[in-house]
């Protein structure tokens, strides 16, 4: 992993390299950092908080400096310039609008501090607040304004003065479900009109497979894998990314064989079960085995033919409209989850029947435990 | 449907409004009963007080009534000059009737023993008057006439038109004549509004070093707060309420104490000056003299209503979160511009409220001006005390301070038209 990102850095338009960062003298937030970003590419920084993303966003946009290790913008390092001559757009959680400003004079405030005149500058906040449907609003003053309004004129504000890049702090954290979704549409809208480099910090996964091209996902200062977005739902590389992104059932146990891209996997109950081995390598290693859950499968002719199935019981099922989520009890444990399409012919289970499970072994990927 | 609404009703039949009120009826009363001390305290404290003084400066009955200090019996005064005045319009001379009427009065205040506290009303408008009524009261009841001839035998000052004027004015106990003495003015004998000649004018000048003083405490309080109240607002919160403990220490410790120390400091052998000898920045005989004028007064006083400053800017600060100067920074802000366009405009509400508070309180300020202000540093606070402890002019002393509360209040108005009080927050 270190030998591929250490190819692409020195290429991209935006590049961390060997960045570290410390607070406090004693402990690193961010562990040698390497990465390169592409021009036009929308790329999110993924964690659980504490994990070091929004650190590194703030040392991009000039507010944290990097203790250690380079960062460079367009091939120019950028770790002695000011924020002010960045040149970067951000947009931050609570938006950040000026509240003492109407919107037209929040937008033109970027403008002015650049010395645009009247006239260029009139045209350019009309033609940003049009960008995000606001044309009607600038007179008003941020507090008349919904959360998803302010959001887009967060959005707008960054992007008044053309920045080269465009940063985002998890920006949609404050909005409630339905406005959130609509405006992952609008924001990657705009990023593929407006061929925009975005880097985009969130702690919810679900918004970082929807809008990236590609995630990094951070756990304790380190990027545990950089992928896209399918890459890293189906081939996580490891437990930490399995289990953070989208759920996932795990089974442990120890390597029974391994051989040319197969593996089994002997449980501590001791069922044999199938798996890809991923980070394991040897006989007799300890792996944990994870398995999303609509993979699972309990009718046995949905199975690829000599696959290993494994006896469950059934606990509890859940209707959840679109997909029936079924708990089971399995080797030993009772939180193996298995989900099902809600479809006209859909065999019910009942809670207390048991049934034979089964997987396809490319579905199951054996990683090193945690 | 008609386009007046019907009149609603409960379901069975009371009109809707009388409901809701009777309903409510109870936990009103109950609210009521719960703020009924403090609207008794505030009553009884504080506008009645204010009620009293303000009339207390616009009458005073000396010239008309005699209170008995041992029995409070009120005995009427210089009732046939009174009358005379009555029957006679402003500006006819007073004939041989006006001082027959006044020599009957002199010979009773004689047998009331009031001729002192009459004398001393007259003696507000015109300094020096007392002694011409307690003289010849004394020689009351020698006066034969013809009265006016008499009269002037006794005092030539009974001639004097201007004695006359007082005596009409101060005839009706309701008078205006003491906000004119409160603002250095008073009248001649036409009755016009004239200035007083200038050795004796005191009070504007007061006034005008009050507010002066006043403006250049609540500046250096700003500039010494501002700073203070934005690294406490930044600190995290458990270091920001050590410090904050510190800036309210000063609270804890007598006024008296906090004012003496500085006269400690700053006394001409005090331990500033003392130090500044020993390094060698001034010498044995230039020792700076910073106590008992007006720097002493500023020092203490900044002192003293510095929290004042901050505890407001901090409520104000503490909640902007500091994205918003990042924001400007990364939208190509300096930080001076970050900070003059977008921080600064977002405290102003507090800076309002700091520099109102400490304004006002200084205006009124009192014992510190009193211990450390010498000659020099005295403000209008001082000289309202005097009357009031001192020359018991009690209706001058009422009238400097009304003048003082009218004054305040019009500041209260013009911050309300130009800054609005609702974008006041004081903590």
């Amino acid at each position: 992993m270190t030998a591929s990102n250490a190819a692409a850095v020195g290429e991209g338009f935006v590049v961390f390299d060997r960045v570290q960062k410390s607070y406090d003298g004693v402990t690193l937030v961010v562990k040698d950092l390497n990465l390169s970003i592409a021009k036009g590419e929308f790329l999110t920084m993924l964690g659980p908080s504490g994990s070091g993303k929004t650190t590194c966003l703030m040392m991009l946009a000039g507010f944290e400096t990097a203790t250690h290790g380079d960062i460079r913008l367009d091939s120019r390092p950028i770790n002695q310039v000011p924020p002010h001559k960045r040149g970067i757009g951000m947009v931050f959680q609570n938006y950040a609008l000026f509240p003492h400003m109407s919107v037209g004079e929040n937008l033109a405030f970027p403008l002015e501090v650049r010395g645009i005149g009247k006239s260029e500058r009139e045209a350019k906040i009309k033609r940003a607040l049009d960008m995000v449907q606001m044309g009607a609003f600038v007179h008003r003053r941020p507090a008349q304004l919904s959360g998803g309004q302010q959001q887009r004129i967060a959005l707008a504000r960054a992007l008044v003065f053309d920045p080269k890049l465009v940063l985002m702090d998890e920006p949609l954290g404050a909005l409630d479900k339905q406005l959130r979704e609509h405006m992952q549409f609008e924001i990657k809208h705009l990023h593929d009109s407006l061929g925009l480099t975005v880097v985009y910090v969130t702690h919810d996964q679900g918004e970082a497979l929807t809008m990236s091209d590609r995630v990094a996902v951070f756990n304790d200062g380190v990027i545990q894998q950089l992928d896209t977005p399918d890459e890293l739902y189906e081939r996580p590389r490891n437990s930490f990314v399995a289990q953070f992104i989208g759920e996932n059932n795990k089974l442990t146990g120890v390597v029974e064989q391994i051989e040319a891209g197969k593996a089994l996997v002997r449980l501590a109950t001791g069922e044999v079960i199938d798996a890809t081995p991923v980070n394991v390598t040897h006989k007799g290693q300890k792996t944990l085995v994870s398995i999303r859950p609509e993979r699972v499968e309990f009718k046995p002719d949905m199975m690829p033919p000599g696959a290993h199935v494994i006896g469950a019981e059934v606990i509890e099922v859940i209707y959840m409209g679109d997909i029936l989520r079924a708990r089971l009890h399995v080797a030993g444990s009772s939180d193996f989850i298995m989900k099902m399409r809600n479809t006209i012919g859909q065999t019910r289970l009942s809670p207390g029947q048991t049934v034979n499970i089964g997987w396809d072994p490319l579905d199951a990927r054996a990683l090193e435990p945690l | 449907m008609s386009d007046a609404p019907a009149l609603l009703t409960t379901a069975d039949g009371q009109p809707l409004k009388s409901a809701l009120a009777h309903s409510q009826a109870r936990s009103r009363r109950r609210a009521f009963l719960l703020v009924a001390p403090l609207f008794l305290f505030v009553v009884i404290t504080f506008v009645i007080p204010i009620g009293q003084m303000l009339f207390q400066s616009v009458y005073n009955p000396g010239f008309i009534e005699y209170e008995n200090r041992d029995t409070g019996e009120i005995t009427k005064l210089m009732t046939n000059v009174t009358a005379w005045f009555e029957q006679n319009p402003q500006g006819t001379q007073p004939d041989e009737t006006a001082y027959a009427a006044l020599a009957a009065d002199l010979v009773h205040l004689k047998a009331t023993r009031a001729g002192g506290s009459v004398g001393e009303r007259i003696n507000y408008d015109i300094p020096g008057t007392r002694s011409l009524f307690t003289t010849t009261v004394r020689n009351a009841d020698r006066l034969a006439p013809p009265y006016r001839e008499a009269l002037a035998a006794a005092d030539a000052k009974w001639a004097d038109p201007l004695v006359w004027r007082a005596m009409r004015s101060a005839s009706t106990g309701y008078t205006l004549d003491f906000y004119l003495n409160a603002l250095d003015l008073t009248r001649d004998e036409t009755g016009a509004i004239v200035q007083v000649d200038q050795k004796v004018r005191v009070y504007v000048m007061l006034f005008m070093r009050t507010l002066g003083l006043s403006a250049a405490i609540t500046l250096i309080c700003l500039v010494l707060a501002f700073p203070i109240a934005h690294l406490l607002a930044t600190l995290p919160l458990a270091r920001s309420n050590l410090l904050m403990v510190l800036v309210l220490l000063p609270f804890w410790t007598s006024l008296l104490v906090r004012t003496t120390s500085w006269i400690v400091l700053l006394q001409s052998q005090g331990v500033v000056n003392d130090l500044m000898v020993a390094v060698g920045i001034i010498g044995e005989d230039g020792r700076i003299q910073m106590m008992y004028n007006r720097i002493g007064t500023i020092v203490a006083m900044t002192h003293i209503l510095l929290p004042f400053m901050v505890l407001p800017l901090y409520s104000v600060m503490r909640p902007i979160p500091p994205s918003y100067v990042r924001a400007a920074r990364s939208l190509g802000a300096t930080s001076w511009t970050a900070f003059r366009r977008v921080y600064l405009p977002q405290t102003l509400p507090g800076v309002g409220a700091g520099a109102l508070l400490v304004f006002i309180l200084a205006v009124g300020y009192y014992i510190t001006p009193a211990l450390v202000g010498g000659a020099d540093g005295q403000l209008i606070s001082n000289l309202i005390a005097f009357h009031m402890q001192k020359s018991l002019n009690w209706s001058l002393a009422a009238a400097l301070a009304s003048i003082l509360l009218f004054g305040v209040l019009i500041l209260y108005w013009l911050y309300d038209r130009i800054v609005g009080i609702d974008n006041m927050k004081l903590g």
